[in-house]
């Protein structure tokens, strides 16, 4: 499989740090998605060889958790929080409003691949709500229209220098 | 007099003054409990903890002592200390603030308490959705490794304990303890069936493991540097240290606020600034979103038979208790009167259908069809007996399920129902389809 020199010495350092190698499934799939965008399935079969475990092992980790894709991410991944707090904010109106301003439907990856959309649960900051996830940075107070656009913005350029590198 | 923060946990948080970086924390005197610790004996500082009444923030609220000494020492296998920073109960966000402006306030409360506990090797498990907060404890850990205060022969006192970094995969599962242990060993989080499988007994790899919340090991710190009498007095009696609550939803400031036991008033409006202006409080899930709710205009009585309201209930864990709730992880979300009740509980149910890991069927099944019950009461297919449909399937998820979170889909529909069963009444029976806190389309069906 090919991964970057960078990926492959995370892997390295990391399957020592635990005391039985199967504990390392979660990091590792954590390097190859950051890389790849998704776990493919060779990426299953690597990772079950580098930690002497079955194929099947990996797999049900990766269909349970809502984190690890078997389908590309988009470029930037935007995640809204839409518990009960951020709710009670305006987090469905914030949906809408960029599902129409990133013009791409929520629970989706767009077409081109530059943006996946969609609702998360409580993400730990209900106090500041409604919030969203961006790739790994969080926006706060998004009820208030001065705070959505910079996101906005930021989400276009990420995505936009994605399709340059592609 | 106005009732106002004790910051013990967050002292330095907020600070101009302060960073996450360990010469910021070393300024302020940290580390200094660690080399205290590591001068007495192991079995004392868990009578320490004991006796300082020091109870778990991360939900139960077991007592961290009497929690450590059931941890079996005598089977020769290694014993693991787990940090649970997960943090995923609706409404909770205190331990990202511990995490993420204080870390070595946190490094330090589980170096102590893997050295009380003869612990080898420490964990953090961190919920995905925290990846600043895991670089932060990267690097935090880095640091103290750099300063011999994890690592290898700590500060020459011949204990050795390192930490290391966990990431989680947005399942919120994963903080039930042994669902995390599960996914600590690299498997799906099923939560293990207890007895036989108490983490103290059979944990991480089957070995004796102690799972405590970020904000319990924090409080260790304190126990350690103020001393048992110092720190009993902080709180009342059995409710012993600051609490850090983390407020939202409709109240004038949100926020996270680290107190000591006071009345519900008191909270509300002293600290938090009461309600939106023109608006009356409905009522406060007290403890993330598993918790009853309590009503604001309820009377409760405690078990005496004596009578309180809403405002006279004393917001710790015997107070919330007393009201018939629990303080749980201490996310408290305020409801007012522009709130909907059952959109509010359709928008709960979403949240456990979802999150349910599917191995108990009343779990699995019954989230799934309080969910799409509460649903259609909001929008639209609803049917007059379905209050009552909804209220007997959940009294037949709790207590039959392998881990508490049968509870989480139990206690919020019973609570909503029988506080507020008029407008559950209303709305099935007018089977209206318009929506007055949220937009329809996202109370998924
Ligand atoms: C469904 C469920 C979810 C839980 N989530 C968390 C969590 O996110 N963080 C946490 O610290 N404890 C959580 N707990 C409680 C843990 O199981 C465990 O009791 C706690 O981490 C123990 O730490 P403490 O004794 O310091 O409170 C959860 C429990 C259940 C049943
Ligand atoms: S009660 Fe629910 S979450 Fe807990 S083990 Fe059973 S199915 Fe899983
Ligand atoms: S409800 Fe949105 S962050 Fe908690």
């Amino acid at each position: 499989m090919n991964l970057s020199a960078e990926t492959l010495e995370k892997i390295e350092t990391t399957i020592p740090k635990y005391p039985e190698k199967r504990s390392a499934v979660m990091p590792l799939l954590h390097f190859v998605q950051s890389e790849q965008k998704y776990i493919s399935n060779e990426a299953i079969e690597w990772i079950a060889e580098k930690l002497e475990i079955e194929p099947i092992n990996v797999l049900e980790v990766v269909t349970f958790f809502p984190y690890y894709r078997q389908e590309k991410l988009g470029t930037v991944h935007v995640r809204v929080c839409r518990t009960l707090s951020c709710a009670l904010m305006g987090a469905y109106k914030l949906g809408d409003e960029l599902e129409k301003a990133l013009d791409c439907k929520m629970g989706h990856t767009k077409e081109d691949g530059s943006v996946t959309l969609e609702y998360g649960e409580c993400l730990a900051a209900c106090g500041t709500g409604p919030v969203v996830l961006v790739d790994e940075d969080l926006y706060e107070k998004l009820n208030q229209t001065e705070a959505v656009g910079p996101m906005l913005e930021e989400i276009k350029k990420r995505a936009q220098a994605g399709a340059a590198t592609e | 007099m106005a009732a106002v923060e004790r910051k013990i946990l967050l002292k330095h948080a907020d600070e101009d003054y302060y960073s996450p970086s360990i010469d910021s924390y070393l300024e302020q005197g940290g580390y200094e409990g660690l080399k205290k610790a590591l001068a007495e004996k192991p079995e004392d500082l868990r009578e320490a903890v004991k006796d300082s009444g020091l109870r778990g923030r991360g939900g139960a609220g077991f007592s961290c002592g009497i929690k450590w000494s059931l941890v079996d020492r005598k089977s020769g296998k290694p014993i693991y200390l787990i940090c649970n920073c997960d943090e995923s109960e609706p409404g909770t966000f205190k331990d990202r603030q511990l995490v993420h402006k204080d870390p070595h306030q946190l490094i330090e409360g589980m170096m102590i308490s893997a050295f009380a506990n003869d612990v080898a090797l420490a964990f953090i498990y961190i919920r995905e959705e925290m990846p600043l907060g895991a670089k932060i404890l990267e690097k935090a850990i880095e640091e103290a490794r750099a300063k011999n205060l994890v690592g290898e022969n700590i500060l020459g006192s011949g204990y050795s304990c390192d930490i290391v970094v966990h990431r989680g995969a947005g399942a919120y599962i994963c903080g039930e303890e042994t669902g995390l242990i599960e996914s600590m060993e690299g498997k799906r989080p099923y939560p293990r069936i207890k007895p036989p499988f108490f983490p103290a007994v059979l944990g991480l790899y089957q070995c004796p493991t102690i799972v405590n919340n970020v904000e319990t090991l924090c409080n260790v710190v304190h126990v350690v540097n103020m001393g048992v009498e110092e720190y009993t007095k902080i709180g009342r009696h059995g409710n012993t240290g600051t609490r850090i609550w983390c407020v939202s939803g409709m109240v004038k400031n949100p926020g996270y606020y680290e107190i000591e036991p006071m009345t519900m008033k008191e909270f509300l409006y002293d600290v938090c600034g009461g309600p939106l202006p023109g608006r009356k409080f409905k009522g406060c899930i007290p403890g993330g979103g598993s918790m009853k709710i309590l009503g604001a205009e309820e009377t409760y009585t405690d078990r005496e038979g004596k009578s309180f309201s809403f405002d006279e209930i004393i917001v710790d864990y015997d107070g919330i208790a007393a009201a018939g709730s629990m303080s749980g992880s201490s996310g408290m979300m305020i409801l007012d009167d522009s709130t909907d009740i059952v959109e509010a509980l359709a928008n709960i149910t979403a949240f456990y259908a979802h999150e349910s890991c599917g191995q108990c069927t009343p779990c699995r099944e019954g989230s799934l069809w309080t969910k799409k019950i509460t649903a259609r009461m909001c929008t639209g297919g609803a049917r007059p007996q379905d209050v009552d449909l909804l209220y007997d399937m959940a009294g037949n998820i709790g207590g039959r399920t392998v881990c508490p979170m049968g509870y989480s889909t139990t206690w919020p529909v019973q609570s909503y129902i029988e506080k507020f069963r008029d407008e559950f009444d209303s709305k099935a029976q007018a089977n209206e389809c318009g929506m007055k806190s949220f937009d329809e389309r996202l109370i998924e069906k």
